[in-house]
């Protein structure tokens, strides 16, 4: 589905690199089966030519790699970014996370990310490769002669069936058409549970969240959760021997973990991508961004550098938190 | 004859120079409010971590209670203004956890709001009650 190739990308880093213009690349590197692709840096175009890909799996937000990546660096480094990747930039361009004079953006056209375990769920495992004619996905697995297409819309990311936005909100140089930002349905699963009853609601997320397994992947990934040194690194906790279970020991972490984020989090999706037990993480960080908007009007972190976040602002007239609340309840 | 036998127990995060003076003159002047109403000091209604509520609800609170000066009064100028909107984001996420809003409350008590503390912990107290017990948070970072 991706009009801008792979071999696009590579050219222009190539030519970057050569000219001397940045001296090196963040970019997606393949794997072993083409799903399996991972962030990496480039900084020769032979590695470019071997290893560089661009294909329906690089999900992967570039953001935040540039907090640890343009500390120590000489040059400047090219990075690629999908539209929602340039809200998570703006972001920490506002938090003073990264030397603006270091980076190279450039943005790139997105049709959307596929979520590699929706297509496990419907061609089983034991995929070997995965290719695409356009609209369909063609996935090679052992057990299957030929390969199975699977319809790209039906294996769409979570992120990207409620893509926000097309548009970039960064960029040094645009690869491609600028697109708009646009309608979404994202806050609609949110309302759907907030009309449940308390006992429902609870039952919903110690459904969800006793899954976790406190890998911490979600705060890892995160481009919001940049903190050198993070209150859930306590190695005397024990958290890294959990194994998911029912007695829901992870609240105080999920909440404390969105709380963190709020009013920071652009809603880029990455939480719930990375998260091995497929939690929807995307549901506690949109109810903060809904509840904002609603109470204290509409705001889009990462649109553009240095806005004040709701959280770090006040008027004298704001809402009191229970008439906040009922009047989310009678508006609805 | 109480009939219901059932106790709740209440955090109230009092701030130092209003709510906490409140409490003081509510007591002075002896008023009622029930004796399960624990209460915190803090210096405003701005130190008020979140992970103070959620910690209280881990060890079992049934409902928690923030007070501080009216607005435009705080010591400090603007913390309770900065605790209103906190407060509201967590006790609207806390909700939709399923802890029930009426367990959570930010209430304004000035230095001369004796009485105002004592009917503001009764009705408090009285509403949490009719909920009942908790559901615990907990967390395995503060296991006991
Ligand atoms: S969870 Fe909180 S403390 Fe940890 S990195 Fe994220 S924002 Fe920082
Ligand atoms: S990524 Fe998923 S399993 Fe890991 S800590 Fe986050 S929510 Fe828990
Ligand atoms: S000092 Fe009372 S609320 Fe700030």
């Amino acid at each position: 589905m991706q009009k801008i190739t792979g071999d696009i990308l590579i050219e222009k880093a190539s030519a970057l690199l050569s000219s001397g213009t940045v001296s090196c690349v963040l970019g997606w590197k393949k794997g072993e089966f083409g799903y399996d692709v991972t962030p990496a840096v480039f900084s020769s175009v032979e590695e470019l030519e071997r290893d560089f890909v661009y294909n329906d799996f690089c999900g992967a937000n570039f953001s935040k790699y540039l907090v640890s990546k343009t500390r120590k660096l000489e040059g400047k480094i090219l990075v690629f970014l999908k539209p929602c990747d340039t809200y998570s930039f703006n972001q920490l361009l506002s938090e003073h996370r990264f030397d603006r004079e270091k980076v190279y953006a450039i943005g790139i056209p997105c049709e959307g990310m596929v979520d590699i375990s929706k297509v496990k769920a419907t061609v089983g495992e034991g995929i070997s490769s995965i290719d695409t004619d356009g609209d369909n996905l063609l996935v090679s697995t052992l057990y299957d002669e030929e390969p199975v297409a699977v319809d790209f819309k039906s294996v769409l990311a979570e992120r990207c069936i409620n893509c926000k936005s097309k548009k970039h909100v960064a960029y040094d140089e645009l690869l491609g058409e600028e697109g708009d930002v646009i309608e979404n349905s994202r806050f609609d699963e949110v309302a759907r549970i907030e009309a449940l009853t308390p006992d429902e609601r609870f039952a919903f997320w110690q459904n969800e969240l006793s899954r976790c397994i406190r890998c911490n992947a979600c705060r890892d990934a995160c481009p919001a959760c940049t903190c050198e040194k993070c209150v859930f690194d306590n190695p005397a906790s024990g958290v890294e021997n959990k194994s998911p279970a029912n007695s829901f020991e992870e609240k105080l972490f999920h909440i404390i973990r969105a709380y963190h984020v709020a009013g920071r989090c652009t809603d880029c999706g990455e939480c719930s991508r990375v998260c091995p037990q497929n939690i929807p993480l995307h549901l506690l960080n949109r109810k903060f961004i809904k509840d904002m908007n609603e109470f204290y009007g509409e705001y889009q972190a990462g649109e553009e550098v240095g806005m004040r976040a709701p959280l770090v602002s006040y008027t004298t007239e704001d809402l009191e938190p229970g008439e906040a609340l009922t009047r989310r309840d009678t508006d609805a | 004859m109480q009939v219901n036998e059932y106790k709740p127990l209440i955090v109230a995060f009092c701030c130092n120079w209003c709510s906490y003076a409140g409490a003081d003159l509510a007591g002075n002047n002896r008023l009622n409010y029930p004796a399960d109403v624990k209460i915190i000091r803090v210096p405003c209604s701005c130190r008020v971590n979140p992970m103070f509520i959620l910690r209280a609800f881990q060890r079992g609170a049934d409902g928690v209670i923030i007070c501080g000066c009216h607005p435009g009064d705080c010591h400090y100028t603007s913390g309770n203004y900065y605790a209103r909107r906190r407060m509201t984001a967590l006790f609207s996420m806390l909700d939709y956890l399923g802890i029930e809003r009426e367990r959570t409350r930010l209430e304004w008590v000035s230095a001369a709001e004796g009485a105002k503390f004592a009917a503001t912990m009764n009705d408090f107290v009285q509403q949490v009650t009719a909920l009942g017990e908790n559901k615990r948070l907990e967390d395995l970072r503060c296991k006991k």
